[in-house]
């Protein structure tokens, strides 16, 4: 027995252990998910040499052009910025609120699909001004009921918003691949094509001679909203205690149900405004890659951000500038362009884990010499 | 005392989290053979010390030993390996598990055999008398059934040293005596058992040895034999130590808040309350001492309206309109606005009361913040009054937009009893607000308390501590098992008087309500 | 209504199109039933795919000439690529959300980001990248290996059409979905799993090691749905890779979990009903092209309305399992 457990007493102590943090100074944290960028970008160029034989230095120049060669590419990525930073901060809200809305993508799309049915059935009927109030109204209203629907079950029933959000885009993506056969330009294409390409029924106005600089604007516009709506409104404050704790928001006499169910009406109508934006105001059309993945890329963006609207103007610039970067790479080297989703997720992953050494600390332990 | 090791010892065991020592320089020794009561008020670190030895915490510092060899206990992988085995206060159990699953859990190779295992679990609740069906799911169980399986776990797992987390709380008496015989013949079979207590009677009913912790440190073993309610008492309480907390006398106290005769029901039926009455006075400070879960939460949760009652009236004479109300005609939010005033700081520090990721100013607007019509907030106030919670009450901070989370956990408290006291209440009542603080900040909250009672406050103070208890209150109530086992006045209650009112289960003799 | 032999068509390919979603749905639910909630499952499908492509193709480029395939190797060598690249992905997904304990949705949709793009660039950019002179991905001559059946079934008219005009891979499916619904259900390893999904904190106390059946679960989960992957690109595909043309049959898979109510048996059936709604409207005659878009919609909608159900029944065995998206940190206080 005593021989038994004296062999026990060599096994060691444990290396080390995990203690949760209290807190550690912002900057620090910064310091933390810089390196951790640097990091992501140095394994990006290591594979991006691998994959296309080119020095890392030509890797980035290529990026850097990529993303800021021409006037041109410069309003891309402002645009692509603006596209992926509005459905991001539609997002923000549920999130903040710790309800789990991935259902950006159907949101984003079926509030375009209000947008083009306004734009095809409606152009010519009306005054193109009102024509184009009436967009914005159904595409926020589309947007807003496809998120309460999961929302409602949630708030009632505690439905999973999680798998809930995550079915409602595909039933949102096969109805927009419904009506562009309803809608189809040519006999079987399956294609709306160009709406209204002559009489530019429902188009947004162009600002001087720049075609995405009014969408450039409201998206900046809402931004700034969002930042104060989430800081300084009442409402903002409601989510948030919603989302730290259900139990003290009942506690202060905050109505749950209902905050949930208005949130996500917000998050949903904004999304729809970044489907409008998208229809209306770039591509004058409407088919099931519309959205390209913004609701899931979103979804990081925020998260990354730590919900703050402000920081997602960083963040969103961060994958936006790889995927134009990377863009370039695989035209000139020849590659897919995928090659960008590849880059995408690497620097993802560097950053989703450097916050395990923002919100954890490694103790080693100290052995003890002393004996009874 | 003899020539074999104890099957469990532990020298010098520490163990803190964060800021707060939850057990400082433990030294602890259980026998074969023996049943070792561990006998400590709340947040004397008893539960922390069992879980380093069932291995769920790893010990800061110290050593434990295992029939005289030093050992490891890195997880309960490692606890089982020494046959230790722990029943936890709040059970751990798999709810859509059958008993039996739950009991076989992480134990066990060869062939999985499902039948087996359950002939096995009805062999064993025959034996010592439980009643079990083997293939009831959890979720369909009451309280003293998943205790049961918690029991037959250990027992099934052959643990030869058992330690038990307050057993009886959630036992019928009857339950309670089946119990005890099944723990004495694990005894005389040779095992080492533990039980943490409060109950004074049960620790004399099966005790061999009693240990006793105060605010995580060791205080002394004595033979049961040897001992009585009132040395263990003392031994628990420790000596009455001089504080000098100022107390004025009462200036035209009036009746505040007549509770009368109030009830509620807990989970599972159990009575959190039972047939409470008093009286609260403006400018009195009313202390509310008991052990932990012996009502206290409840009551002052049914005070502000936040507690379902099956009986009972709680009357408050307003001030202003000097009409009588019964609150709970009233809903929690017109409460506050009667001026009634909940401060109530729960166990985790930041629960009910305050938003951890929150900074001190939007902490302060958490209940205020719907004032006005506006759609935006209105920080200006809130952060006057933040820093003037910073400023008078020392909250040590690197600022107002400091998330309180951050905070330690005395300035924790600081914050929340500064806001509560800023809204003017008439009725103020803080539980455990010294919670976790060092003396000086104690007593700034003490002396914010009597500013309160000076200006006619009908304060109401759920304390830990007895001797701040009887240093600051005017009365002191003692809330034991959802009943009031008396009222004392704080001027001349004995320590030892309230101890035994904490702790005693049979009340007939006790002394009568005064004051 | 359908005709005999068109009837038999139908449940021809709807079991085809079922198997991958299978795939899927069974890895997914030995992850979730460890709690954790793989999102990333669409990505490590396509990762599953294009890994065995590149085995079968890189093998396929040494060979002198087409008819010198060896059948084991045409098949081990991808089975065993994709096996490895899903566990690959399976790792990184562990060692982020278990090890690092990062968010699991945010994590998970990374490394469908991440598996996508690496399936769609390496479908794309393998024939210039090792310098091939193939025109394109078409690895048809190990396609055959993985979509022989046994050549009694063209003789057993409906029955043979139904039961055994497979290729290996898709009894493999129905084979490992039963076998973990026997884990989950009837072994002690499938007991500790379940209880570590439902609480960790009990089956840490009850000694079990909560990390190493997290680990276990999900890479094993990872690299079942990987075959999925596999399947559709070397059976249902006949070893062409088409970008996109695996499409959201990962969602599928996660939507599967759902309608099975984390049951890998009644994935069987269920994945055969989803295959079928895919279908459907090919089958429908006199069917208008755009109405075939309603009902792909079918699958997602029966989802919901079995989400929803459960969600007011209430009932706790169609439940996920209890900690499902949250991570576990044994000192949390």
């Amino acid at each position: 027995m005593a021989d038994t457990a004296l062999k026990e007493k060599k096994v060691h102590e444990p290396l080390f252990h995990i203690v949760k943090r209290s807190g550690l100074i912002w900057y620090k944290a910064w310091l933390i998910r810089i390196f951790a960028i640097i990091a992501a970008l140095i394994v990006c160029a290591l594979v991006t040499m691998m994959l296309a034989h080119q020095n890392p230095i030509k890797v980035y120049q290529t990026m850097l052009s990529g993303a800021f060669g021409t006037q041109r590419r410069i309003w891309i990525l402002l645009q692509s910025l603006a596209m992926l930073l509005c459905v991001s901060l539609a997002v923000t809200p549920a999130f903040k609120m710790r309800f789990w809305n991935i259902g950006g993508e159907g949101q984003v799309l079926i509030g375009g699909l209000a947008t083009a049915a306004c734009m095809i059935v409606l152009g010519g009927k009306l005054p193109n001004a009102l024509l184009l109030v009436v967009m914005v109204i159904a595409s926020m209203a589309a947007g807003a009921i496809w998120a309460m629907i999961p929302a409602v079950f949630k708030a009632k029933w505690n439905t999973n918003e999680t798998l809930f959000t995550l079915m409602m885009n595909y039933v949102g993506i096969q109805l927009v691949s419904y009506f562009s056969m309803v809608w189809e330009a040519r006999k079987g294409s399956g294609q709306i094509g160009i709406i209204n390409q002559d009489t530019k029924y429902g188009w947004m106005p162009v600002l001087g001679n720049y075609d995405y600089l009014l969408n450039i604007i409201i998206v900046a516009v809402i931004t700034v909203l969002m930042y104060v709506y989430l800081k300084y409104s009442k409402h903002g404050y409601e989510i948030a205690v919603v989302g730290e704790s259900q139990n003290t928001a009942r506690y202060i006499g905050v109505n749950v149900k209902k905050v949930i169910i208005r949130t996500m009406l917000l998050s949903g109508a904004v999304c729809g405004i970044a489907g409008f934006l998208l229809v209306s105001g770039t591509n004058h059309t409407i088919n099931t890659t519309t959205a390209d993945n913004r609701g899931f890329t979103a979804i990081m963006v925020s998260w990354l951000a730590k919900f703050n609207p402000l920081f997602m103007v960083l963040t969103s610039f961060l994958l936006v500038f790889l995927q134009c970067g990377a863009n370039e790479i695989s035209t000139k080297f020849g590659l897919n362009k995928s090659f960008s989703d590849i880059l995408t997720g690497i620097i993802l992953f560097f950053i989703i884990g450097c916050e395990f050494f923002i919100n954890y600390q490694i103790k080693f332990r100290h052995s003890h010499k002393e004996v009874q | 005392m003899n020539a074999t090791p104890a099957a469990i010892a532990l020298r010098g065991v520490t163990k803190k989290f964060g800021h707060v020592v939850a057990n400082k320089n433990v030294d602890l020794d259980v026998r074969r053979g023996e049943i070792l009561a561990i006998l400590g008020e709340n947040g004397s670190g008893k539960t922390t010390l069992m879980n380093m030895i069932s291995g769920i915490y790893y010990p800061d510092e110290g050593q434990i030993f295992i029939d005289g060899a030093e050992v490891m206990i890195r997880s309960p992988k490692d606890a089982f390996h020494y046959k230790i085995g722990m029943i936890h206060q709040h059970f751990k159990l798999v709810d859509i598990f059958s008993a039996t699953e739950n009991i076989i859990l992480g134990i066990g190779d060869g062939k999985y055999n499902l039948k087996a295992a359950e002939s096995q679990v009805r062999e064993i609740s025959e034996r010592y008398g439980f009643v079990l069906a083997p293939d009831k799911k959890i979720y369909d169980m009451s309280v003293s059934e998943k205790q049961t399986v918690e029991i037959i776990k250990v027992l099934y797992r052959g643990a030869d040293i058992l330690i038990l987390d307050e057993p009886t709380a959630v036992l019928t008496p009857q339950e309670t005596d089946k119990l005890f015989q099944v723990l004495r013949r694990m005894r005389d079979d040779g095992k080492a058992i533990i039980i943490i207590t409060h109950k004074l009677h049960e620790v004399l009913a099966i005790s061999d040895r009693v240990s006793v912790l105060r605010k995580g440190e060791y205080i002394a073993t004595v033979n049961t034999a040897e001992t009585n309610e009132s040395e263990l008492t003392e031994m628990m309480v420790g000596k009455k130590i001089s504080l000098n907390i100022e107390r004025s006398e009462p200036k035209a106290p009036q009746d505040r808040l007549i509770v009368k005769n109030i009830s509620c029901e807990g989970v599972m039926g159990r009575k959190m309350l039972d047939d409470v009455s008093f009286t609260a006075r403006s400018g009195e400070i009313l202390g509310i001492a008991g052990i932990a879960g012996s009502g206290q939460k409840e009551l002052l949760e049914a005070i502000a309206g936040l507690q379902n009652l099956s009986g009972g009236d709680i009357l408050y004479n307003d001030p202003k309109t000097m009409q009588t109300v019964d609150l709970r005609d009233k809903s929690p939010t017109e409460i506050r606005e009667l001026g009634v005033r909940l401060s109530f700081v729960p166990e985790d520090r930041l629960g009910m009361g305050l938003v951890g990721n929150m900074d001190i100013i939007d902490n302060m607007m958490l209940r205020s913040y719907r004032r006005g019509h506006s759609m935006f907030l209105n920080r200006k106030d809130p952060r006057d009054l933040a820093q003037r919670i910073i400023d008078d009450l020392e909250v040590i901070t690197p600022g107002a937009t400091t998330p309180v989370r951050r905070l330690s956990g005395g300035n924790v408290q600081k914050v929340l009893v500064g806001r509560e006291i800023s809204s003017h209440p008439k009725v103020l009542m803080a539980a455990y607000p010294v919670r976790g603080l060092d003396i000086n900040s104690s007593y700034l909250i003490y002396n914010l308390l009597n500013k309160q009672k000076e200006h006619g406050v009908a304060v109401i103070f759920v304390g830990e501590d007895l001797d701040v208890l009887i240093e600051l209150c005017d009365r002191i109530l003692v809330l034991n098992s959802g009943k009031v086992t008396g009222i004392v006045d704080g001027r001349t209650a004995k320590k030892e008087e309230i101890g035994l009112l904490m702790t005693k289960t049979d009340y007939g003799t006790e002394v009568q309500a005064n004051g | 209504m359908f005709s005999m032999s068109v009837l038999v068509t139908f449940i021809h390919q709807a079991i085809m199109q079922g198997i991958p979603i299978l795939y899927g749905s069974t890895g997914e639910i030995l992850t979730e039933k460890s709690g954790h909630l793989n999102l990333g499952i669409p990505g490590i499908m396509y990762a599953g795919g294009i890994s065995g492509v590149i085995g079968a193709f890189l093998y396929e480029e040494t060979l002198p000439s087409r008819d010198a395939i060896n059948p084991v190797l045409a098949v081990l060598i991808p089975l065993l690529s994709s096996i490895l690249g899903s566990l690959l992905m399976g790792l990184l997904y562990c060692f982020l959300t278990v090890t690092l304990r990062a968010n699991q949705n945010v994590t998970g949709l990374a490394l469908t980001t991440f598996g996508v793009g690496f399936g769609n660039f390496f479908g794309a950019s393998l024939v210039k990248l090792t310098g091939s002179e193939i025109p394109s991905v078409a690895l048809t001559n190990t396609s055959q290996f993985f979509r022989a059946y046994l050549p009694v079934a063209d003789k057993l008219g409906a029955f043979g059409q139904i039961f055994l005009n497979y290729g290996f891979m898709t009894y493999l499916a129905i084979i490992i979905a039963f076998v973990s619904a026997y884990f989950l259900r009837k072994t002690r390893k499938g007991l500790y799993l379940r209880a570590v999904g439902e609480n960790p904190a009990t089956a840490d106390a009850a000694g079990i090691n909560v990390n190493r059946y997290k680990y276990t679960a999900t890479c094993v989960g990872s690299i079942i749905a990987g075959l999925g992957g596999l399947f559709y690109v070397m059976d249902y595909a006949c070893g062409v890779w088409s970008n996109e043309g695996f499409g959201d049959r990962g969602w599928l898979a996660i939507a599967l979990v759902i309608f099975a109510v984390w049951r890998p048996d009644l994935g069987v059936p269920g994945s055969i009903v989803f295959g079928g709604l895919y279908i459907v409207n090919q089958f429908v005659t006199g069917l208008p092209m755009r109405d075939s878009e309603l009902f792909k919609m079918l699958p997602y909608i029966v989802t919901i309305i079995v989400l929803i159900f459960t969600s007011i029944r209430k009932k706790r065995e169609l439940q996920p399992p209890e900690h499902l998206g949250l991570s576990y940190f044994r000192e949390e206080r």
